[in-house]
């Protein structure tokens, strides 16, 4: 009963933000919004057992990532009410909104066929009790996905470089130095 | 109260059949740190080179391993993350190449459009890893993780452009219709995990095939597998989810707008056949007629669609959607020979329209690609004239050229299979295409223009020998098929365990 109670303020939490995230006029607001969804994800991470991930939670995402977001949107200077209403198509909303109700109504589908939790593992219990779960969380990222750990440094390389290009104001001394032809 | 220290294992790696990867990624970290740490600058023509040698150096340890499969038969490595097979060395040459003619047509391109050269060829180096991941990958989270990293250098590269009117609103739409595709495809694969239990390719095979429909509850699996199908139809831009397909191949630039076509257009098909055909195998009933049904919307929409545009590199967007539904013929026929007509067919498109693209990107001009511009081409440039006809021929499926071939055998595929209505339908759409690529040939062949004024093209030696050399291919492949015929039926994925 507990659990129920837990995961409905939760998922209370994390939905309230997701859409202020979207609905909020102010960019500062948006970036304020998600720390809410962040730390309601959290809560779900600790009523699974899973207390280290709940603290990297808070600390990376709603401490530094979030933070980051606001020096961005303050150092810009877009802390200002932005009006993002572009026309859109006709009938747009309309069809969201079915679009939203449907996709509502498979899931509630789907919830009621699964009967005793998709897995064998009850919901609420530590995989294994006597292993910390940083111990865990390490087996899994060291050896079954290694690679997909690493992988994701060639992702990171991207970013930067994409950062770079997008970030950066054209420079004309650069197209001489390419030999560039008219 | 000290958590008991457990020893722990690394997992074996074969580092050598990794190696395709690490000449990739190494080629992109090198042209970075060679540019930026060097006092003088850099020629441009240094990021090429190291492109295309790092590309080419992945291709031949690819066809080394290709040897090796050969003999020992097909393995895993890393936690069986990674799967060195036919199907994985295939795409890991077909990338390479890919790469190497898009480098070069791109060597002119970032020079006239003033685009920073080393970030370009890093960036096709790093989306290049990513294609090859996803065709390698025996692991969803894998896949994804190839996909991203595949589809953020891609939307880059189609940002780079963004002094051009068309080029923002391209990289715009691409972003966030791109990120919206992932998010099903990721809903997809959470789906399966938590019916299957697993996020491993082989284990989920085994589990679907062995317990067959018994999966509980084979609703969820099903639901999984239609938001795969969701996803991975966004990456091949297959109808009706290729909205983003023409305005971003127009305001892209030409040489990514190929590499767009054929490099990811053929990592997301190996994703499709890998995860979708071979480990959900057992659940052929779920989703062969949705890909059947895919396959029939793209094929109409490319014809009709295609048609009806003024701008040559909508059209060729639009005949992209089509070949996309031809090539989900052979995918949804769900058998060997099904697989590797998808296989050729995408073999072959990779070269007719990465050529078709580098005859564009020379032709190349600020505001669309209007067929005007093609008037007369015959006459000023014969050479470049007769080499768009063959690929625009081959792309319509006449007899002589790889593309007739790759037609032939996904429709044959799909008559041995007996889904007469879709090979009935890839046919008379084929038919319809073959008008709007006449319409090409006929600007540029038949119609008095006014050459005198025309802005001369210069055609610089690398997109040359790229365009011959895909003519090249094309035809040849086209007159004698059977080795690749049979090599891409050797090129079968085998979802193995272990080294």
């Amino acid at each position: 009963m507990i659990d129920l109670i837990v995961f409905l303020v939760a998922a209370a939490i994390c939905l309230v933000g997701a859409v202020g995230v979207v609905v909020a006029r102010n960019p500062v607001h948006s970036a304020l919004m998600l720390v809410m969804t962040l730390f309601g994800i959290a809560v779900h991470f600790v009523a699974q057992e899973a207390h280290f991930l709940a603290a990297v939670q808070v600390i990376v995402y709603a401490g530094a990532i979030v933070v980051m977001f606001l020096f961005v949107i303050m150092l810009l200077g877009v802390d200002v009410h932005t009006k993002l209403d572009l026309g859109g198509l006709k009938g747009q909303r309309v069809a969201a909104a079915a679009f939203g109700v449907v996709g509502l109504g498979v899931l509630v589908f789907l919830m009621t066929r699964v009967e005793d939790g998709i897995t064998s593992q009850p919901a609420g219990t530590p995989i294994d009790p006597n292993t910390p779960d940083i111990n865990q969380l390490a087996h899994s990222l060291f050896d079954q996905y290694v690679f997909a750990f690493e992988l994701t440094s060639v992702l990171l390389i991207i970013a930067v470089i994409g950062a770079v290009i997008l970030s950066r104001k054209p420079r004309p001394e650069l197209e001489e130095s390419q030999g560039g032809e008219s | 109260m000290f958590a008991q220290l457990t020893q722990f294992e690394s997992p074996p790696v074969d580092f050598f059949s990794l190696t395709p990867l690490f000449i990739l990624v190494g080629g992109a970290v090198v042209i970075m740190l060679v540019t930026s740490l060097s006092p003088r600058p850099i020629p441009g023509w240094f990021s090429t080179a190291v492109s295309v040698a790092a590309s080419a150096g992945a291709a031949v340890v690819a066809m080394v391993l290709w040897n090796d499969v050969r003999e020992s038969g097909p393995y895993s490595t890393v936690s069986d993350a990674i799967g060195i097979d036919g199907f994985s060395l295939f795409f890991t040459v077909l990338v390479s190449l890919g790469v190497i003619a898009t480098a070069l047509v791109g060597d002119a391109y970032v020079r006239r459009e003033h685009i920073a050269a080393p970030e370009f060829h890093a960036l096709l180096l790093t989306a290049a890893t990513g294609a090859i991941v996803m065709a390698s990958a025996n692991d969803l989270v894998v896949m994804f993780i190839g996909l991203e990293s595949l589809s953020i250098g891609l939307y880059i590269l189609a940002a780079m452009q963004f002094r051009r009117p068309h080029g923002r609103e391209a990289a715009m739409k691409y972003f966030v219709l791109g990120a919206f595709s992932s998010a099903f495809l990721l809903y997809g694969i959470a789906l399966v995990y938590g019916t299957t239990g697993s996020t491993s390719l082989i284990v989920i095979r085994e589990r679907t095939s062995s317990l067959g429909a018994m999966v509980s509850p084979s609703e969820l699996l099903i639901v999984g597998i239609a938001l795969l199908l969701v996803g991975f139809a966004f990456k091949v831009a297959a109808a009706p989810f290729h909205f983003w397909a023409p305005d971003v191949y127009e305001g892209s630039g030409s040489p990514v707008s190929g590499f767009m076509a054929s490099v990811a257009k053929a990592a997301a098909f190996a994703g499709l056949l890998r995860v979708v055909v071979v480990a959900l195998g057992a659940n052929e009933g779920d989703w062969a007629v949705p890909l059947a049904v895919l396959s029939a919307i793209s094929i109409i929409v490319g014809a009709v669609m295609a048609i009806t545009q003024n701008d040559v590199k909508r059209m060729l967007a639009f005949s992209s959607v089509g070949h996309a539904g031809y090539i989900l013929v052979g995918v949804q026929a769900a058998t060997a020979e099904g697989m590797s007509s998808a296989l050729f067919y995408l073999f072959a498109y990779t070269f007719m329209v990465i050529g078709s693209f580098a005859v564009v990107s020379v032709i190349g001009w600020d505001n669309g690609h209007p067929i005007e511009r093609y008037e007369g081409l015959a006459k000023r440039r014969p050479w470049l004239a007769g080499a768009f006809t063959v690929f625009l021929l081959a792309q319509a499926g006449v007899p002589m050229t790889a593309g007739f071939v790759a037609k032939f055998l996904v429709i044959k595929s799909a008559v041995a299979e007996e889904i007469y209505w879709l090979a009935i339908l890839a046919m008379v759409a084929s038919v319809i295409t073959a008008f709007m690529y006449l319409r090409i040939v006929m600007a540029m062949w038949a119609r008095d223009a006014d050459v005198d004024d025309a802005p001369r093209l210069a055609v610089a030696p690398a997109t040359a020998f790229v365009v011959a050399a895909a003519v090249a291919i094309t035809l040849v492949y086209g007159i004698i098929p059977d080795s690749l015929i049979e090599f891409t039926r050797d090129a079968v994925p085998a979802l193995v365990a272990g080294n």
